[in-house]
């Protein structure tokens, strides 16, 4: 890999041990993909918290900050595994609490902004046409990459905090012109208005082609998309199909026309659709004579249209006695639906609002479900549907009314 | 006990990372997620209805046709290599870039891509062996 004498210093430890450890994970990822130079970046979204990276990691934020490790560019931190508000009435663990306490208290003196968000390019940062970023969750690379035109790859805890660090990544994957042309056809005959629609057309696409280096192109959509509706799509095919990136016809800034956004690529597939097979996503799940009475709206975390909307559908109603519904959403989100009123409306259904957090990764979220006797989990992201599955819930993927009715109601038409 | 050395093909690989290691293989052609099909505090491959489940990781060749799971995996061969149960090294078909960036941060062998396919020379509880830098993968010896 060519480095620049810059770069050659960092190696050489000149610029200090943090920098230099950060850069050699960098070259060495780089290298296994054949990357020929490193490339700045602008922006840095990371994930770390103490259920995804347990003592040893939060060993490595110790030993990083005590070494001097500062980010170099903007860094931001994605939804994390508690709300300490909520520790005691979850029922997680006080412990666990006080290491992610700590381990902020690490990624704030490496100047880490904690804003503990996987909606940040809804509410943090909107980078440029050929902007080049290093993210992570899944869900705001391919929202990068797809809807903003910027480059990245998806960048894991330890990837984006060297990132944070070096101000670089090494250019491979999405960073590349020739990675970012589409590679599948998907022609979109579905009439998609609910955002779990949107998911549910991830899930056929992402399931079928589970491929990082997958790129479907969308093509048909009738209605222009809204940026939830996109975000649904986005995290959906990134869960199901590993995927980074997608185009959309006339939509996304790389696919004004089917000639631009394949790029001379052949698709290797051209699939088609419809209404019917989004019924048959719906169809496809079976609460297994168990209660319908957990509802969650998460993974991503709630954009203020979507809490305005939760509260629009909630004003004036009360959720069944023993059902739950939850609601995550970011700190600024919750601040903004707290002024207004949209957080009364929701919370006065009895439904619990968390901020900073991801259902999915909720400390404890195994045994929350025990002590709960939670099998079924009702929600209108096809993300969660897929993902939380391997803490033994059963999941139900519906639309955003239905969620809301079958939380009121503890029936499924 | 047959020794296979010399009599299997040698399977070339596309990208590697890390030591040479020789070790007993796993062999699943179903995908793996280290957050959600292992069990990060025993090794064993942990969610019901996996192609290995019930099986142990723990200084294992896992050779695996592709990686699932989001970013978060990233941090997870780190915490299993500290607890003293990682694999040796991970063999997979295709992979996506948070499982190198993961095994590079943990110091864990990795490659990605196969020249012929290995299922058909390579099985559970054989002995192989992984060499990075001649991006090879050989059947050092069958025990079937």
């Amino acid at each position: 890999m060519q480095l620049t004498p810059d770069e050659k210093k960092m190696l050489r430890g000149g610029k200090g041990a943090a920098i230099k450890e950060a850069l050699e994970l960098q070259i060495e990822v780089g290298k296994f993909f054949g990357a020929k130079r490193l490339v700045p970046v602008s922006n840095v979204h990371m994930m770390g918290d103490i259920e995804v990276m347990g003592d040893s990691g939060k060993a490595f934020l110790a030993r990083m900050s005590e070494a001097g490790a500062q980010c170099t560019v903007p860094t931001t931190t994605n939804a994390r595994c508690i709300d300490f508000d909520y520790v005691a009435k979850l029922r997680q663990n006080p412990d666990e609490a006080a290491k992610e306490r700590e381990l902020i208290g690490y990624l704030r003196k490496m100047d880490v902004i904690t804003a503990d968000t996987c909606i940040n390019y809804q509410t943090l940062y909107q980078p440029h046409q050929g902007e080049r970023v290093a993210w992570g969750d899944t869900g705001t690379v391919i929202y990068a990459n797809s809807v903003f035109g910027a480059r990245s790859n998806f960048e894991a805890g330890p990837a984006a905090l060297a990132a944070g660090i070096t101000g670089r990544v090494a250019e491979y994957g999405f960073q590349l012109d020739a990675h970012r042309k589409g590679t599948l056809l998907v022609n979109v005959k579905a009439d998609l208005e609910d955002f779990a629609d949107w998911g549910a057309l991830g899930k056929l696409v992402g399931e079928a082609h589970q491929d990082y280096f997958a790129v479907p192109v969308f093509n048909g959509i009738k209605r222009p998309p809204t940026a939830d509706q996109l975000k649904h799509l986005g995290a959906s095919l990134a869960s199901y199909g590993s995927m980074g990136m997608f185009h959309m016809l006339g939509v996304t800034p790389e696919a004004p026309t089917l000639k631009a956004a394949f790029g001379g690529n052949k698709p290797v597939s051209t699939t088609t659709i419809t209404n019917r097979d989004i019924a048959r996503v719906y169809a496809g799940y079976d609460p297994k004579n168990n209660p319908l009475n957990l509802v969650v709206f998460s993974g991503p975390q709630q954009s203020l249209f979507e809490m305005k909307n939760l509260a629009r559908l909630l004003a004036g109603k009360k959720i069944k006695p023993g059902s739950h519904l939850f609601v995550t959403t970011s700190n600024g989100v919750k601040s903004a639906a707290r002024a207004l009123g949209y957080l009364e409306a929701i919370e006065a259904a009895g439904a619990i609002v968390l901020e900073g957090v991801c259902f999915y990764i909720l400390q404890n979220i195994g045994q929350i479900r025990v002590q709960n006797g939670w099998s079924n989990l009702v929600t209108n992201s096809a993300k969660l549907a897929n993902i939380i599955g391997a803490h033994k819930f059963n999941t139900i993927l519906r639309r955003t009314d239905d969620c809301v009715r079958i939380a009121l109601t503890g029936e499924d038409r | 006990m047959i020794s296979a050395r010399g009599k299997a093909p040698l399977i070339r690989v596309r990208r590697a990372y890390g030591q040479i290691v020789e070790g007993e293989a796993l062999v699943s052609r179903e995908g793996f997620s280290p957050r959600y099909d292992l069990d990060r505090w025993t090794g064993l491959i942990s969610r019901p209805g996996h192609a290995l489940e019930g099986h142990n990781l723990k200084d294992k060749v896992l050779i695996t046709p592709s990686a699932k799971g989001g970013i978060a995996a990233g941090w997870a061969f780190y915490d299993i290599k500290h607890k003293g149960i990682a694999p040796k090294a991970f063999v997979f078909g295709v992979t996506n870039p948070v499982m190198v960036q993961g095994a590079v941060f943990a110091g864990i062998t990795i490659t990605e891509g196969w020249s012929r396919d290995p299922y058909a020379w390579i099985h559970t509880g054989d002995i192989v062996r992984v060499d990075p830098l001649k991006k090879t993968l050989q059947l050092i010896e069958s025990r079937r």
